[in-house]
């Protein structure tokens, strides 16, 4: 769906965006992450042909950029960074406008099945200046879909929204994902992030890593796992250490901490070492790195 | 060229700009005040008659020049005066669409508009040409309504043949017909690149009207007497302004840089 190689961005003197590559697969959702201003939106006007690359190529569903610009428009719907809705305009008029422009068979059809989707139906004869915040972002991803597209970028979709409409939005991200349709998405909220994306890219003007977000989890700090015991001691952590899966033990306030890479198939040898030492187990659970720690940790590195 | 895309931007500026009352005045107001003048004029002119004291004030040359054969004094006068009105006319479609097209691009960069609209797979030329037509259309109506006010308000209250004859020359006729709309295309295109290069709808608005300081300038040439407008100069103008128009659209889709729009915008 979307393959880039060195694909690269400078104004004037800035790189905004160096030697991308990158590959999204059909149906996938891909999560593009990183700070503010380091070229997230590029990177998205680039993949839209909505700007041209200095430098590198980029092939989205099948159309090279900066040679096949209107096929790539005409294929893909894009979330820009604000709704930039016509606000004289209602919220029909304005998804019928780009219905039109889209070449969409079914106009009304189409504007109506959105409209209900995303809760919007009976204040379709307003302008869109009148609707808040979180409406006007909803009006603008119904404009995204509106005709349709198998590849849908999505520049900060729940941006601003109180957690009712971001949660509204998650959802209809959500639904579309099950559609089998392939997201490209930039985002901040890295819960939102770790909950529909399958793959994630840390980005900070290159790309720093990508995968999935269990494996970034794993890759960064492995995985951890939290042995609640009656009596925790520095005995019980050095007899542990002694088995030669467990790359690190350490006891933290009556628990040991263990980290392991395989906890389905290594935790039974742990418990028998454990039980073998005298230790008694109260219950074992597993301590998961949040995406904001990986984050932080590749951005900060 | 896709000419329902362009439908679809001519529409949307339409509905856009026609809730704005304002846009609505400005369009209704000229023509209708370019009407009354004229015709007040005439009136005035028709009940007072005109005599020699103000035959002399226009040089000889031009009245000669204007008037058809048997046609003096006072008649002669009117003449004159109807044809400076009809060159009126003929500018009136640039002074319409200014605004409109000024505020095209511009207000569409400061509502954050433009980027998801230039997002589809419209081209250039498309959104160029509909909101060209979008600001042109309205003035060229308006313009030939106010013409045609102005030619029944002359046959009602004008009884001279000679002037009516003046009013419906086929010199006025292409100005009217013909030239005025091309003008307004050239107004126009100009205030799109001009809309398309500046961050301000007012800056766009106010550089936008210097187009029209040649054509004023020909305007107080011909009352001055520099030149007659006759029919092969008003063909050959015509046939210029098809040419300059041409090459406006073309400069206003060379000048319309998406990625500048869009990146160096505040």
């Amino acid at each position: 769906m979307i393959h880039t190689e060195n694909l690269s961005k400078k104004f004037k003197e800035i790189t905004a965006v160096e030697n991308l590559t990158l590959d999204v697969k059909e149906g996938e959702v891909f999560g593009f992450l990183g700070p503010n201003g380091v070229g997230k939106t590029t990177t998205v006007r680039m993949l839209t042909s909505l700007i041209a690359p200095s430098g590198g190529k980029a092939v989205v569903n099948g159309f090279e950029t900066g040679r096949q610009d209107t096929d790539i428009r005409r294929t893909v719907g894009v979330l820009t960074e604000t709704p930039g809705m016509y606000d004289n305009l209602s919220a029909e008029y304005n998804l019928q406008l780009y219905a039109h422009l889209y070449d969409v068979k079914d106009v009304s059809g189409h504007v109506e099945k959105y409209l209900r989707m995303l809760g919007l139906w009976e204040r379709r004869k307003d302008p869109a200046g009148t609707f808040s915040k979180g409406m006007k972002q909803k009006l603008a991803i119904a404009r995204a879909v509106i005709h349709e597209p198998r590849l849908l970028f999505l520049d900060e979709p729940t941006s601003g929204l109180d957690p009712e409409a971001a949660r509204l939005v998650r959802d209809f991200v959500a639904e579309l994902r099950k559609e089998g349709r392939t997201i490209f998405m930039c985002t901040h909220n890295l819960d939102e992030a770790d909950h529909l994306c399958d793959r994630i890219g840390v980005f900070k003007s290159r790309l720093l890593v990508v995968d999935t977000p269990q494996n970034l989890r794993k890759s960064l700090f492995g995985r951890k796992i939290v042995f609640h015991l009656v009596d925790a001691q520095e005995a019980f952590a050095a007899v542990v250490r002694g088995l030669p899966f467990v790359r690190e033990a350490k006891v933290v306030e009556n628990k040991l901490v263990l980290t392991v890479d395989d906890p389905e198939a290594q935790n039974p040898q742990i418990v028998s070492a454990l039980v073998a030492a005298g230790a008694q187990i109260r219950f074992v659970g597993e301590l998961r790195h949040s995406l904001e720690d990986v984050y932080f940790q590749l951005v900060k590195s | 060229m896709n000419w329902k895309k362009i439908n679809v931007i001519l529409r949307k500026e339409w509905v856009e700009v026609f809730k704005n009352r304002m846009v609505l005045f400005t369009v209704a107001f000229l023509p209708l005040l370019m009407t009354a003048i004229p015709l007040a004029v005439l009136y005035g002119t028709n009940s007072a008659g005109m005599g020699s004291p103000v035959t002399t004030e226009v040089p000889t040359e031009l009245m000669s020049a204007m008037c058809p054969a048997g046609v003096t004094g006072g008649d002669c006068i009117q003449v004159y005066l109807v044809s400076q009105f009809m060159m009126m006319f003929m500018i009136l479609p640039m002074a319409i669409p200014g605004t409109i097209a000024a505020y095209s691009i511009v207000g569409e960069k400061t509502t954050r508009s433009l980027e998801p609209l230039l997002a589809t797979p419209i081209t250039t030329a498309e959104l160029l040409i509909g909101k060209c037509l979008a600001a042109v259309i309205p003035a060229v109506i308006a313009t030939y309504g106010a013409f045609a006010l102005f030619a029944a308000g002359s046959w009602v209250l004008v009884s001279n043949k000679a002037l009516l004859s003046a009013v419906l020359d086929a010199r006025w006729l292409i100005a009217i017909g013909v030239v005025g709309p091309l003008l307004a295309i050239l107004e126009v295109t100009f205030a799109l690149m001009v809309s398309s290069r500046v961050s301000d709808p007012r800056v766009a608005e106010q550089i936008s009207m210097v187009i029209i300081v040649p054509l004023l300038a020909g305007f107080f040439g011909q009352m001055a007497g520099f030149f007659i407008l006759d029919r092969n100069l008003i063909s050959i103008i015509a046939f210029v302004m098809l040419l300059l128009d041409a090459l406006m659209v073309y400069l206003s889709i060379q000048v319309f840089q998406r990625e500048a729009i869009l990146t160096r915008w505040k």
